[in-house]
């Protein structure tokens, strides 16, 4: 059972203190504009997700502290938090240059900007 | 044969001859020693066999000195109390003890199952998968019931279990598991740094091997040594130190799992109340595994034999406990270590034939001891095979045939007369903790075994654990780990002083040949547990099995409650020599928890009976239980489900309170209804997201019912929403769903409309609220003395108000589930039982009566009204169910709305809501039901749809019914078959709304 920090209060807790929330930074298309989502879009932003070995960014919640949302980002081998950070921020830089997957594409042009990171 | 006689005169280190101790071995009165295991205390009764095997029903002794033990499973206690599938080398003997032997029947001596063994050949590995797979029908009911009866292992207790057990939560910095030597070393180190320590052994005392073992500590002997660093951490105040303590298991960030047993070993202390069992859930910063190394088996033929057991076994045997294993034995080895069960056997006055050593020209401390003891060695040479006594009760003698690695079918051989055998194929590290969590294993040439490698928790292996056999090096190791695991600053403590004799390196033997045909009666057991056999592995190979992991499945070699401690190298090793690859090559399974069984007493710990869920209860349970209402649970909540009166069954009395609603006036505690309340400048907004119709135009004061999809476009929820305020909404959720759909508004507040400046507040429990239903509700309602105007057209349908009724404050909402003019009234929850009560009195005179859920589920189902969770499964949308019109077409995004739109959720032939009325009017169909196209006369039949909700309406005196039916609504009027079981149903597609379709009855 993993052990969890909640990125907003602090609390460290049980897995079964938090809920896990799935894949991270996963972009809605019918928010963005809901005139036009294709059938593909909507296929892969409800049911296609990437799985690797490694480097895993997802979502949790402080379910019996908090309340809130944040991220982490967490190795699925070794179990390892590498970090975590805020439900509307970006992982450290050498976090998103190290990203696979569709990730990579979504950090490429915020690498890019070099902005948040 | 009588007395005792395989207890020796002298000697048994643990055991107390002054106290002698009475039980039972399957209605055998026998006694033993305090001290004494189950194991010891029976063999020194004379009695050898302990067990059937589990495929071939062979007789099976002790072989193991401990945990590994794989053929003396015994049954322990009476009744409720019985535990099945213990290791009598583990259960320690008090007086009244109750064994009994397993899978045997009618007895032990004479079992009708070993006719398997005469059939052996027709039963090869993989023989289930071959064998039981035609015809079809055969499966429920002759083979899966004869192989259930025959794979037995030991019976379940009977009854409620009568005690008590416990859950611990503990932190620790160090927590050491094995508290042999390296164990008790590394507790020592990490203590005298100041950390705190947990530190465990599976068995009564700590030690571990120090007592077979020989060489000396700082002079001491070892067992010394051990006592005083025992006592040592049993004084130190940061130090936990527990025996009788498994580590069952290692999880991710070093989550560990220890089982204690508190009372097995005395009764006693339960008599006192105390839990017989603890889990112990530990967070170590640090786990240093110091679980020591188990002998290996020797696969040579029927080594199964009672009589035949591990060389270091025998030797505790005679130690620990003054038994002998026998009158007369053989010691077989490659290695050492064995010696010294030769010695020790000698020293207390046994008899050892021979020590058969398959190394050629050995000379090592060990062997010149034997020798000068006077201990023929018989070097170069292996056990060929075993004569078995009758029945193969035990053995009458080994036949030894010169070794050569390789070699084919032996042809000379000679024979010794002896009565057991001490084997010792070499030592395997106990790596399974280090596996349980991904944990990496490197192959020892040195030791022809698997040692810990690489692990990313924090996590050590020392000692015999780590491979390391050599008691200097393990002490070493041991402190270091110990010092490493605290990071301690300080000067390292000093190392003791070791002196122990070299040993001389082992030489593999993974399968000895027998002479004669070579699997006639000849079997070369690996997995004694689950009786596999060398020849098994082999043709698993040769059927083409090349992944040890399809060979392990395929064989079910190492899949026992031992989980392969003493089997998993030996087959790795057959398997390597039936390929000509190496060990590595092969590769090894992988290890799974529990390290041993343990009971589910411990896993429940108190979370049983009324802790087993907490109960949520309304303002008005007390009233419901005085009224003896049958209570159904809904979510943790417990609702009352209807209120018979005496002299009534609960169909009259649901009955009786329907009729109330729709003639008179009935009473409802609604208060479970999840209740959320939804604030803030975009609340509207936000909810036009969440529902599928708006709200942003609703006005207020007023009330919509909305529905909620999840983003697939299945429903999830719905319920009536109010506009307290421009900002202000009070959602009403299912009582299941509050929980739920709290979290849900949250989730999307905070991951995907961030800018929403909206507040979710979960007020469920703060009010009471109950439904006034029926004709007489205004009358009731006006009785109540309410401060507004409850006129027709003054406090119309859909409306809300707030104020008070009487003394109590209220919100009145004017909606209905019912099809009746229906108030639902909230009032803060500590108001509620007053408000009810004075809601009852003031509707004597109009003959409210109080109605359950079963009256409420019938009454909207006379109307079709849908209910999440039985119109809905997960797969339904709005449009099944009929409800088009409240999926806005004006709203550009709201959840799931894209998602409707996909094609195979517009596609003909989905399941549409309907109603159903049977041929019959008194027949109530089943819930869930299907629906086939033809009826024929055995399934399969092709199903069409599946009734949803189904009851009798005493309103229209005849059932009802509402399903999902493929193309229902082009139906209507069609007849549908519902074959049951003896019959076949016939009811026709109506309308799913069965009452007052007007609706003229709630516009009153």
């Amino acid at each position: 059972m993993l052990i969890v920090h909640c990125h907003v209060c602090g609390a460290e807790g049980d897995e079964t203190d938090f809920h896990y929330g799935g894949q991270a930074h996963i972009a809605r298309p019918a928010t963005r504009d809901p005139a036009s989502v294709s059938d593909a879009e909507q296929r892969d932003y409800l049911f296609m997700r990437h799985n690797p070995k490694g480097l895993h960014f997802e979502r949790w919640r402080c379910d019996r502290g908090c309340g809130k949302w944040f991220h982490a980002a967490r190795d699925t081998v070794t179990m390892e938090f590498k970090a975590t950070y805020g439900i509307s921020e970006l992982p450290p830089r050498a976090l998103m240059e190290a990203a696979t997957g569709e990730w990579a594409i979504f950090f490429k042009d915020k690498l890019a900007k070099g902005s948040e990171a | 044969m009588t007395g005792k006689p395989y207890r020796l005169p002298q000697g048994g280190r643990l055991i107390d001859r002054a106290r002698k101790v009475s039980f039972t071995f399957d209605g055998q009165n026998m006694t033993g020693y305090h001290g004494d295991t189950l194991a010891a205390a029976v063999l020194a009764n004379g009695q050898r066999v302990f067990g059937r095997s589990f495929k071939y029903h062979r007789p099976r002794g002790v072989v193991g000195l401990g945990s590994e033990e794989m053929n003396a499973l015994v049954g322990v206690g009476e009744g409720s109390r019985h535990e099945p599938n213990l290791r009598a080398t583990q259960v320690e003997l008090h007086d009244g003890l109750v064994a009994v032997s397993q899978n045997r029947w009618p007895s032990l001596k004479l079992d009708i199952g070993a006719l398997n063994s005469k059939i052996s050949r027709f039963i090869p590995g993989g023989f289930y998968y071959k064998t039981f797979m035609w015809p079809q029908a055969f499966w429920k009911h002759v083979y899966e019931p004869m192989i259930r009866r025959a794979a037995g292992l030991g019976k379940a207790p009977e009854g409620r279990d009568p005690d008590t057990y416990e859950h611990m939560h503990a932190h620790c910095d160090v927590l050491v598991i094995g508290a042999g030597i390296a164990g008790l070393a590394a507790a020592e180190a990490a203590q005298a740094a100041g950390a705190r320590v947990i530190i465990c052994d599976e068995s009564p005392r700590f030690g571990g091997m120090a007592d077979l073992s020989q060489g000396t500590i700082d002079g001491e002997p070892q067992l010394d040594w051990v006592a005083s660093r025992a006592a040592l951490l049993a004084d130190a105040e940061n130090v936990h130190a527990m025996t009788r303590t498994t580590a069952v298991g290692h999880w991710h960030h070093n989550h560990v799992m220890l089982f204690e047993r508190v009372c097995d070993h005395d009764p006693a202390l339960l008599a006192k109340g105390t839990p017989r069992h603890r889990l112990w859930k530990v967070r170590a910063k640090e786990v240093i595994l110091a679980t020591g190394a188990l002998e290996r088996p020797i696969a040579f033929a029927n080594n199964d034999r009672p009589g035949i057991m591990l060389a270091s076994a025998a030797r505790g045997l005679v130690e620990r406990y003054g038994v002998s294993p026998g009158m007369k034995g053989v010691v077989f080895t490659n290695n050492d270590d064995a010696y010294l069960t030769a010695l020790a056997l000698k020293r207390a006055g046994g008899t050892i034939a021979a020590i058969i050593d398959v190394r050629q020209g050995t000379d090592s401390a060990a062997v010149r001891d034997a020798r000068n003891a006077g201990i023929e060695i018989i070097p170069g040479h292996a056990i060929a095979g075993v004569e078995s006594s009758y029945g193969g009760l035990g053995i009458n003698g080994v036949k030894i045939a010169p070794w050569r690695k390789g070699q084919g079918r032996v042809v000379n051989e000679s024979r010794i007369v002896c009565d057991f055998v001490a084997m010792s194929g070499g030592f395997n590290p106990v790596v399974n903790l280090w596996c349980h969590n991904g944990g990496k294993l490197t192959f020892d040439s040195a030791l022809q075994s698997y040692r810990p490698g690489t692990h990313h928790d924090r996590i050590q292996a020392v000692g015999a654990a780590n491979g390391t056999m050599d008691l200097a090096q393990a002490l070493a190791e041991a402190y270091a780990a110990g010092e490493m695991a605290v990071k301690a600053t300080s000067s390292p403590m000093s190392r003791p002083k070791v002196e122990t004799a070299q040993q001389k390196p082992l030489e593999p033997i993974w399968f000895s040949p027998a002479t004669g045909k070579y699997n006639e009666g000849n079997k070369h057991f690996i997995d004694f547990q689950n009786d596999v056999t060398a020849a098994d592995l082999e043709l698993a190979q040769r059927e083409g099995y090349e992944s040890v992991e399809h060979t392990k499945r395929y064989t079910t070699f190492g899949m026992a409650t031992d989980q392969g401690k003493t089997s998993n190298l030996n087959g790795l090793g057959v398997l390597a020599e039936a390929t000509g690859k190496t060990i590595p090559e092969i590769g090894i399974t992988t290890f799974r928890p529990p390290y041993t069984p343990f009971s589910f007493g411990a896993i429940a710990g108190t979370l049983t009976k009324k802790l087993f869920l907490p109960i949520r209860r309304t303002p008005i349970f007390r009233w419901h239980q005085a009224q003896s209402a049958h209570f159904e649970p809904v979510g943790q909540w417990r609702r009352a489900y209807t209120y018979p009166r005496a002299g009534e069954d609960k169909h009259a009395a649901i009955n009786r309170e329907i009729l109330a609603v729709r003639h008179k006036v009935g009473l409802l505690d609604a208060s479970t209804l999840g209740k959320i309340e939804i604030k803030g400048p975009d609340a509207a907004e936000f909810l036009d997201r969440i529902y599928t119709n708006m709200f942003s135009t609703l006005k207020v004061g007023r009330c919509r019912y909305g529905l909620m999809m999840n983003e697939l476009g299945f429903l999830t929820d719905d319920g009536v929403t109010v506009r307290l305020a421009d900002d202000h909404f009070l959602m009403h959720t299912t009582s299941g769903g509050a929980d739920r759909i709290a979290a849900w508004l949250e989730e999307w507040l905070q991951t995907e409309w961030t800018q929403y400046k909206v507040f979710v507040t979960p007020v469920t429990e703060q009010w009471a609220q109950f439904a006034i239903a029926g004709p007489k509700a205004r009358e009731v309602l006006s009785k109540l003395g309410p401060d507004f105007d409850i006129s027709a057209e003054g406090f119309p349908h859909m409306a809300m108000k707030e104020g008070k009724l009487g003394a109590y404050p209220v919100r009145l909402y004017r909606i209905s589930f019912s099809g009746e003019l229906s108030y639902e009234v909230a009032t803060p929850a500590h108001f509620g039982r007053g408000l009810w009560d004075a809601i009852l009195a003031a509707g004597a005179e109009f003959g409210i009566e109080a109605y359950g859920t079963e009256a409420l589920h019938v009454l909207r189902a006379e109307k079709g009204y849908i209910v999440i969770g039985d119109e809905t499964d997960g797969t339904v949308t709005p449009f099944d169910v009929g409800l088009d019109g409240l999926v806005s077409k004006k709203k550009a995004d709201f959840i799931g709305k894209r998602s409707l739109e996909q094609s195979f959720l517009r596609s003909a032939g989905r399941k549409q809501l309907v109603g159903l009325l049977t041929e019959d009017p008194k027949e109530v169909l089943p819930d869930g039901a299907y629906a086939v196209r033809s009826v024929k006369d055995k399934p399969p039949m092709e199903m069409i749809g599946q009734v949803t909700s189904t009851y009798y309406s005493p309103t229209l005196d005849r059932s009802i019914a509402m399903a999902l039916i493929e193309n229902g609504r082009s139906r209507m009027g069609e007849t549908l078959s519902f074959p049951l079981e003896g019959k076949v149903v016939k009811a026709k597609i109506t309308d799913p709304v069965f009452y007052d379709k007007e609706g003229s009855r709630q516009n009153v």
